[in-house]
């Protein structure tokens, strides 16, 4: 462990190890993005060549666009990822709060809930919230997309353990000043938690808009569909041989969020991996 | 050069880190039972120096000798070094046996007899083991340890596992102990404790041993010679005394010594004589160093007292120590601040504010170049007349 | 100090009880969302496990343990947790040490840090619907590059996802691919935690090899990353089911059936609720085992405390 800068010599067969090993990883989006600019008798060559002799963007994303409300979609996305992560900060950032400075008969209790929350995955509470949203008539809604994640145990377990690192102090400081409880949360709490809501921020938005399960249990329309289910309706219509056209679908559903992550990269690696507890 | 065949030698060490030079030069011998104290402040190059000794990195130019042997390019296994770490890195997932056991098992069986379960029926495996055993129970007793060899470094307290470090480095009798600020991590009181120790484990190993530290309490307390490093250059190697009484350069007198010792703007005139503001101070250079011009005089704080017809200050306040008390003044020609240690029962009560004058010994004061050398060719003006 | 403390003490009482309003006040919300869209449902879902309920039926009457001899007996279930414990058996191990070598890899220079663990944790953050079409095409037999290749150096390459041999091993293989990069940055996170100064120890104790030095420093002090990764991606294989409803739709002919898409299946196109909350409790009992693996057993043996 000589802690010297490895002459770029020596350090090439670690990089090129690397850089294999990256290469591969990257085949599915190489091919997916030279499959979505080739017209459909290049694909079904099956040549070996990553440029197209002909370019067929036009051909492959326009028919994207013509099929299906793409736009829609996307749009789809944000709310319901937008929707989701307020009322999960909404919910959890009080709460967390509460749990972590405030004295109250019940804590005990009250943590014992969320660390049991903990252990159930969103597959188990499905079966009976489909059944309610539909006796509700709320079925393909937003309300029906949203409403079952709004509650993020794992989110108030996170503030919880965020706002326990800070000093109490603080809030004594607070208290002497005259500041309310409420107050105390809104001007005090509120701005110290930036840090954990962009970490959970990022885990919440990157989970939500991969979704796959419940979205397809509550919604069967356009409307009301997320990128993930596009992507599934698109297949649907389209059938299974167009490869160019689904690979441009996959290539735009799939960019937002990659873009999003390759401009904050060091945020979402942050992100995800303090909050990686669930996933 | 090496005269000294024994022990720990570093010979014109140089080490650069993203083009800053930390280490300009390095040379320093320890001989073999000697006790170095290596202090200086942080981002000195101390920890630099001597993580090149046991290994840990390597210098960019110079030359490392361990027992006469060149060890420069050697791995630090290779070396016969012991080393004790600022943060003790104890392995946490072993014993206080096993931990002290790595240097050992590490040196004396293959790979194949310290597998985990399989290791203890290679052949030749059990003796070994036992061996490394006793040995590591001898170690443990002489620190006290005896008692904790089955714990975990988490179950120890600071001062055990300073302990565990300890015997994990005198187990195996190298040929020279590094340690690190091996006390840094320790409260107040543990550590006065702790310091009588440590002298003591150097005197029954007798290796060569080089201690790092920013505390020159504790350099002054336990080496045999202290080292003043500062800016990547050792300014003088010299006795406890020597570094305090005698320095070589104003950065080592300045540095050494708590309250800091007093420095007066001076200049030395034609005639050789040193003038504070214009006045002359009883100290005269004479002999080989003809300088004149700017220079500095420094007084140690138990060096100046009050006196009538003195050099005259204002009093900013005082400090009560118990044993001592310390005078706060700003001299008044130069409006240099100036601190005096005095016995408690001589000073009179001094509001801040108050007109003193204070005199000194000019045969304790120390005259610096401009440059900060020494200047060591000075007399006393036969009749003291002060400013 | 002491003279506050009595002197406050009624105040402190009457602080304390508006505490506990603030407290309740300001957990209500997540209080009420959490008992009606966690607790309830989940308790509903358990009950649910032991009735003949289904959507639409005007009445269900409780069966008892029904609903799981039913399980018992039923080849397709016992086909899709036989999947799903192959499926978890080739995603774990393959992706930790996957990503334990590229972590090392990684963290062994400074050069291309940022870069590559980007790239290694692109999958992470992607659309895996969209992914898995990409994985489609890859994998597709006659079209898709990989047998592409495997032609070109002369072997015909297996109908990848539509043939019962290999359709585990290929959703194995996109598992591995698509949890890589979530693993490495754990295991990069463990390894920059890791004291500086034990490596140095350990080249001054002798250790002679980098593989010493692994055994004696890094294995040890990454315990308890390993073991959180292990069971995170445990439980993160167990839930497979996009790329199973993407690519197979559990088939062909059962063969890559898994639990959430047979509980899928029951549950939300035949609407068999009863029988799919059956589904749901067997897979909730697993995760719930994993769980306590980790707490009970192995937690124990990887925390030097």
């Amino acid at each position: 462990m000589v802690e010297r800068e490895n002459s770029l010599l020596r350090d090439m067969p670690r990089l090129l190890v690397l850089s294999l090993l990256g290469l591969l990883l990257l085949m599915p989006y190489i091919w997916m993005v030279a499959a979505s600019l080739k017209p459909a008798d290049e694909i079904f060559r099956a040549s070996l060549s990553l440029i197209p002799e002909r370019l067929a963007i036009a051909e492959n994303y326009g028919r994207v666009f013509e099929l299906v409300p793409v736009g829609r979609y996307l749009l789809n996305g944000v709310i319901v990822c937008g929707g989701i992560l307020a009322f999960q900060l909404i919910f959890a950032i009080p709460a967390g709060y509460a749990l972590a400075k405030l004295n109250f008969r019940g804590r005990e209790l009250a943590f014992g809930a969320v660390m049991l929350g903990l252990l159930v995955p969103p597959h188990v509470p499905a079966l009976p919230l489909y059944a309610g949203f539909s006796q509700l008539g709320l079925l393909d809604t937003y309300t029906a997309l949203i409403a079952p994640s709004t509650i993020s145990v794992f989110a108030i377990f996170l503030f919880r353990q965020f706002f326990k690192s800070l000093p109490d102090d603080l809030i004594h400081a607070a208290r002497l000043d005259g500041m309310s409880e409420m107050a105390i949360v809104w001007r005090v709490v509120l701005p110290n938690a930036w840090p954990a809501a962009t970490a959970f921020a990022i885990f919440s938005v990157v989970a939500h808009w991969n979704d796959l399960f419940w979205p397809l249990i509550v919604v069967n329309t356009p409307e009301h569909a997320t990128p993930a289910l596009g992507v599934l309706f698109f297949r649907t219509t389209e059938g299974d041989d167009d490869f160019g056209a689904l690979m441009a679908a996959a290539v735009v559903m799939t960019a937002p969020l990659v873009i999003a992550f390759l401009l904050a990269q060091r945020r979402f690696v942050e992100g995800i991996a303090t909050t990686g507890l669930k996933g | 050069m090496t005269e000294s065949v024994t022990g720990i030698v570093v010979e014109n060490a140089t080490r650069n880190f993203a083009g800053q030079q930390v280490l300009k030069g390095v040379s320093l011998a320890v001989a073999a039972g000697e006790f170095v104290a290596l202090v200086g402040p942080s981002g000195c190059g101390k920890s630099t120096l001597m993580r090149l000794i046991a290994g840990i990195d390597r210098p960019d130019s110079g030359r490392i000798l361990i027992n006469g042997r060149d060890v420069t390019t050697l791995r630090p296994a290779a070396r016969d070094v012991a080393m004790v770490f600022q943060s003790y890195a104890l392995y946490p997932h072993l014993t206080v046996a096993e931990n002290i056991a790595v240097p050992l098992a590490m040196r004396r069986m293959s790979a194949a007899q310290r597998l985990p379960l399989l290791g203890r029926f290679w052949p030749g495996s059990q003796a070994r083991r036992r061996g490394i055993r006793e040995e590591v129970g001898s170690a443990a007793l002489a620190l006290g340890l005896g008692s904790l060899l089955d714990r975990r470094p988490a179950q120890l307290s600071g001062g055990q596992r300073q302990r565990v470090a300890l015997a994990r480095a005198i187990v195996r009798h190298p040929a020279a102990f590094l340690m690190d600020e091996p006390l840094s991590n320790l409260d107040a009181a543990l550590r006065v404790h702790t310091r009588r120790e440590i002298v003591e484990i150097h005197r029954r190993a007798g290796a060569a041993t080089l201690y790092v530290t920013h505390d020159q309490a504790e350099a002054l307390t336990m080496a045999d010679r202290v080292a003043v490093m500062q800016a990547g250059q050792i300014l003088q190697v010299a006795s406890p005394r020597a570094i305090y009484a005698d320095p070589d350069d104003l950065r080592v007198a300045t540095f050494i010594g708590s309250p800091r010792i007093n420095t007066l703007p001076a200049e030395i005139d034609g005639h050789g004589l040193a003038r504070v503001a214009g006045f002359p101070t009883g100290v005269r250079l004479c002999g080989a160093e003809r300088v004149t011009g700017a220079a500095t005089l420094a007084l140690r704080p138990e060096d100046l007292f009050l006196a009538d017809g003195g050099i005259p200050a204002t009093a900013e306040g005082l400090e009560f120590l118990g044993e001592s008390l310390l005078l706060h003044a700003r001299h008044v020609g130069t409006g240099t601040a100036l601190v005096l240690r005095l016995p408690p029962e001589l000073v009179p009560d001094l509001p801040p504010g108050s007109r003193v004058t204070l005199g000194f010994d000019p045969g304790r004061a120390l005259l610096f170049d401009a440059q900060g050398r020494r200047l060591r060719d000075t007399a006393v003006v036969p009749e003291p007349s002060l400013v | 100090m002491s003279d506050a403390a009595i002197l406050s003490a009624p105040a402190r009482r009457r602080g304390a009880s508006g505490e506990a309003i603030t407290a309740w006040a300001l957990g209500l919300p997540a209080v009420l969302a959490y008992l009606v869209l966690l607790l309830l449902p989940t308790l509903a879902a358990i009950l649910l496990a032991f009735t003949d309920y289904e959507l639409g039926a005007p009445a269900f009457a409780w069966i008892g343990l029904g609903n799981f001899t039913e399980l018992l007996g039923d080849r397709g279930f016992a086909q899709a947790l036989r999947n799903t414990i192959f499926y978890v058996a080739v995603v774990t191990p393959g992706s930790i040490l996957g990503a334990l070598a590229i972590a090392l890899l990684i963290e062994a220079g400074t050069r291309g840090r940022t870069l590559f663990r980007a790239v290694f944790f692109l999958p992470v953050v992607s659309l895996t619907v969209a992914m898995a079409s990409a994985w489609q095409y890859l994998l597709h037999p006659s079209i898709g590059p990989l047998n592409a290749v495997l032609r070109q150096v002369g072997i015909a390459g297996p109908a990848w996802l539509s043939s019962s041999d290999t359709v585990m091993w290929s959703l194995a293989a996109i598992g591995i691919w698509e949890n890589l990069g979530f693993n490495l940055v754990l295991f990069l996170a463990g390894l920059t935690a890791i004291p500086r100064e034990l490596y140095a120890a350990a080249e001054v104790d002798g250790a002679p090899s980098a593989w010493e030095r692994f055994r004696l420093v890094t294995w040890p002090m990454l315990g308890p990353t390993t073991l959180f990764v292990l069971t995170i991606t445990m439980i993160r294989s167990v839930r497979v089911f996009d790329t199973v409803k993407v690519l197979t739709q559990g088939g062909p002919n059962k063969a890559s059936e898994v639990l959430l898409h047979a509980m899928y299946l029951e549950g939300f196109t035949y609407f068999r609720l009863g029988y799919s909350a059956a589904i749901t409790l067997v897979f909730l009992a697993i995760v719930l085992a994993l769980m306590w693996l980790q707490t009970r057993v192995l937690d124990k043996r990887v925390h030097y405390g």
